[in-house]
């Protein structure tokens, strides 16, 4: 298949493909942002967070009421410049993101500890569905813009052009992963990953689990902001965030069942890979009889793809059942 | 009561579905309530007379006849499946091709009932077969989002594929209910129009009523069958452990396989008569809002059980119902101003732009909820109040009670 690709990038011309590439390296990023808030939660806690696309969206809702409603910090410091202004509105914006995943936790997934898994992820269903309730009541009928410095600025670089805001998604992409990966070498991490390996053994060891599933969760929350943000701006969605915000995450289920439930490198490679199908998909796959949205359930093909061959994923630990 | 209710002396009375002399009375008293009831004869339930009510009612027994067959694959054999809303629309797609209008733009052959309601179980349940081989490879969650998947790709296909249903937005018209032989012109017997049977005028309202009764009454025992027979058993079996069935002998592909198919002919034959009931379908109707009901239907009213199912699909699709009934009750206490709960009710419902409140009566005015969005987040609440209170749901509240009375005090 990359043969075919390189191939076909030869004939029809490297432009194309290096559009394609570049398509697929940006979406790939947002696809693996979500993937990791995902795949940190279920590592923690054992949940698969169906309520990921709400906090997506109830996350770029915090960054538009903080950067652009309610103008905080920006109505404190007039006179600095614009971008230190919004960068630290969605500071602001993660850090009540964050409590909102705290507060989701120990309402909602706590009382469930110890259930089995079908039943949380539906706990978390049934959130999904009052969390984006009231994000949709807020948000209202039109779409709120998030306020960012990037607009619709295009970087050309030769053979591509990209926006700005794409070539900041990849750098924000890297940059987190980085932060987590180191997060996962200090104590915290070490208790988390502790936790994820078996939770009673943790507990034996005295660590306050309580406290690790509450950080976990204000970290993929954190995560599902920024993947929000990215989503809700230039070139995805150019008005801002609106009540289907919340339905994009779905697009994004496929990245963990493809790397593994509980691979953080899955969700990475498991994003990026589709990322790129997704993008080469809607480059060179134009058949008529396709119709609008292919795109949308490629994710969902490469999925089906990958369960045959791999039925935990690809970098998934394989169940082992006992009797 | 007399003898010893819980002494069998034989086998079929043991696997009878009326096992005790109370159900057997009790089933038949409300069958004969259900039927009656919308002519408006039962004192206190003189409001089932009301159309609004009859068509409420036909929708909870067309969900239900649905859930019965999520209720075998999720809460019987224990497979977690998102996909149900997909087979609703291949079952409702094949009887809109099978007996809608011939010679439009749509698909569509102009076949009779008899023909299409039954296809609208075959061929969901032959989908549901080829779908099986991958679903059963997967489990617990991953299997989840593979169904989850079947919904999105579904949902695209019928989206794309516009000669069948209309095409995004636009959507198409379904075949009616009416008995006939073939395709002549006139039908044996329309539901569309009023009729006078035996003497009482019976409105097409309550005509469509009781033929949804009818189907749903087929599924029920149908449902319960399965349950009580050598494949309900294997089910359960491969739910609790499924490592362990098939050490003792229970062909897991199979069954799991046959599970599948089981459960999307239920929806699909759902599909087509809810289709068919509200006459007009668009392709986004079968998302995953329409599964994640049926999953709510089983978690609410109890998994595994089919009285469980029964009372959810009233729970759930009776709530909004209520709520509406409720807030206008509410709002009304507020707006006459008068004691204690109008004050409490002004705090959460708004019945004016100035006004503040949780909750608006009136569309799209202030900051509150508009009662649409009120059922959403109470739809959502009550799952999550289940799932953690009541595992069982309304079966298990039912279970509760019933065990109390039985043991008060000491009976025996």
């Amino acid at each position: 298949m990359i043969e075919g690709l390189w191939l076909l990038a030869q004939t029809d011309g490297p432009n194309r493909f290096a559009e394609m590439a570049a398509e697929g390296l940006s979406l790939g990023s947002i696809y693996a942002l979500l993937g990791m808030g995902l795949v940190i939660i279920f590592k923690a806690t054992q949940v698969l967070n169906f309520a990921h696309g709400a906090l997506t969206a109830a996350g770029a809702y915090l960054i538009a009421a903080f950067a652009s409603i309610l103008d905080i910090p920006g109505r404190w410091m007039p006179g600095s410049p614009e971008w230190l202004q919004w960068t630290l509105a969605v500071v602001l914006a993660m850090a009540a993101a964050a409590g909102l995943g705290m507060l989701l936790e120990r309402v909602f997934i706590r009382p469930m500890v110890g259930e089995e898994l079908f039943a949380v992820a539906l706990v978390t269903l049934g959130v999904d569905i009052m969390l984006r309730g009231v994000t949709n009541d807020f948000i209202g009928t039109d779409p709120r813009p998030l306020g960012d410095p990037f607009g619709t600025q295009i970087l050309d670089l030769g053979w591509v052009t990209m926006a700005y805001s794409e070539v900041a998604q990849i750098i924000t992409a890297v940059v987190l992963v980085a932060v987590i990966g180191l997060f996962f070498r200090s104590r915290t991490g070490i208790a988390m990953r502790a936790t994820a390996f078996d939770q009673e053994a943790a507990r034996a060891q005295g660590i306050n689990v309580g406290r690790i599933f509450s950080i976990a969760w204000a970290i993929g929350a954190v995560l599902a902001t920024v993947a929000g943000l990215f989503i809700s701006i230039f070139p995805r969605r150019s008005a801002g965030v609106d009540t289907a915000t919340a339905f994009f995450v779905f697009r994004a289920f496929p990245v963990v069942i493809v790397g593994g439930l509980d691979s953080f490198v899955g969700a990475i490679v498991g994003g990026l890979l589709i990322g790129f199908a997704e993008s080469a998909a809607v480059s060179y796959v134009k058949f008529d009889f396709l119709g609008v949205g292919f795109g949308g359930i490629v994710p969902y093909i490469v999925m089906l793809v990958v369960l045959i061959v791999r039925p935990y994923g690809i970098f998934g630990t394989e169940e082992i059942r006992r009797v | 009561m007399r003898g010893r209710p819980l002494l069998y002396t034989s086998y079929q009375e043991d696997q009878a579905l009326l096992n005790t002399w109370t159900k057997k009375v009790i089933g038949a008293l409300f069958l004969a309530f259900l039927v009656v009831a919308p002519f408006g004869v039962v004192p206190g339930f003189t409001f089932l007379a009301d159309n609004d009510w009859i068509k409420l009612l036909s929708q909870v027994l067309i969900f239900a006849i649905g859930a019965l067959g999520l209720n075998l694959l999720t809460g019987l054999a224990g497979q977690v499946s998102l996909g149900h809303a997909f087979f609703l629309g291949v079952g409702a797609y094949t009887a809109a091709w099978l007996g809608g209008e011939p010679g439009g733009a749509l698909l569509g052959l102009g076949l009779p009932m008899w023909v299409w309601l039954p296809a609208a179980a075959i061929v969901p349940a032959i989908i549901g077969v080829i779908v099986g081989p991958t679903a059963v490879r997967v489990r617990g969650l991953y299997l989840a989002i593979v169904t989850l998947g079947l919904v999105i790709i579904g949902e695209y296909v019928f989206r794309n594929w516009k000669g069948l249903t209309g095409g995004s937005q636009a959507g198409r018209t379904h075949p009616e209910f009416e008995f006939r032989f073939w395709k002549e012109g006139t039908p044996v017997f329309d539901f569309a129009q009023d009729a006078r049977i035996l003497g009482i005028q019976v409105s097409s309202e309550i005509s469509t009523y009781l033929l949804m009764l009818a189907f749903a009454v087929i599924a029920v025992l149908v449902a319960k069958n399965i349950q009580r027979s050598r494949s309900g058993r294997a089910f359960q079996a491969i739910r609790d452990r499924d490592v362990a069935a098939e050490v003792m002998g229970v062909a897991e592909f199979r069954y799991k396989l046959l599970a599948f198919g089981l459960s999307s002919a239920f929806a699909g034959v759902a599909g087509a008569l809810l289709a068919s009931f509200v006459g007009r379908t668009i392709p986004e109707r079968f998302d995953l809002f329409l599964s994640v009901q049926f999953i709510a239907i089983i978690i609410i009213g109890g998994a595994g059980t089919v009285s469980g199912t029964l009372m959810g699909a009233a729970f759930v699709l009776m709530l909004p119902r209520f709520v509406r009934d409720a807030t206008d009750w509410m709002a009304g206490i507020v707006d006459s101003g008068q004691g204690v709960l109008a004050w409490v009710g002004d705090l959460f419902i708004a019945t004016s732009p100035d006004d503040f409140g949780l909750i608006n009566t009136l569309p799209g005015v202030g900051p509150g909820l508009s009662v649409d969005q009120l059922n959403g987040v109470l739809f959502g609440l009550l799952i999550v109040l289940f799932l953690i209170f009541e595992p069982l749901g309304l079966y298990g509240i039912w279970l509760r009670v019933r065990n109390y009375w039985k043991g008060w005090p000491f009976t025996y």
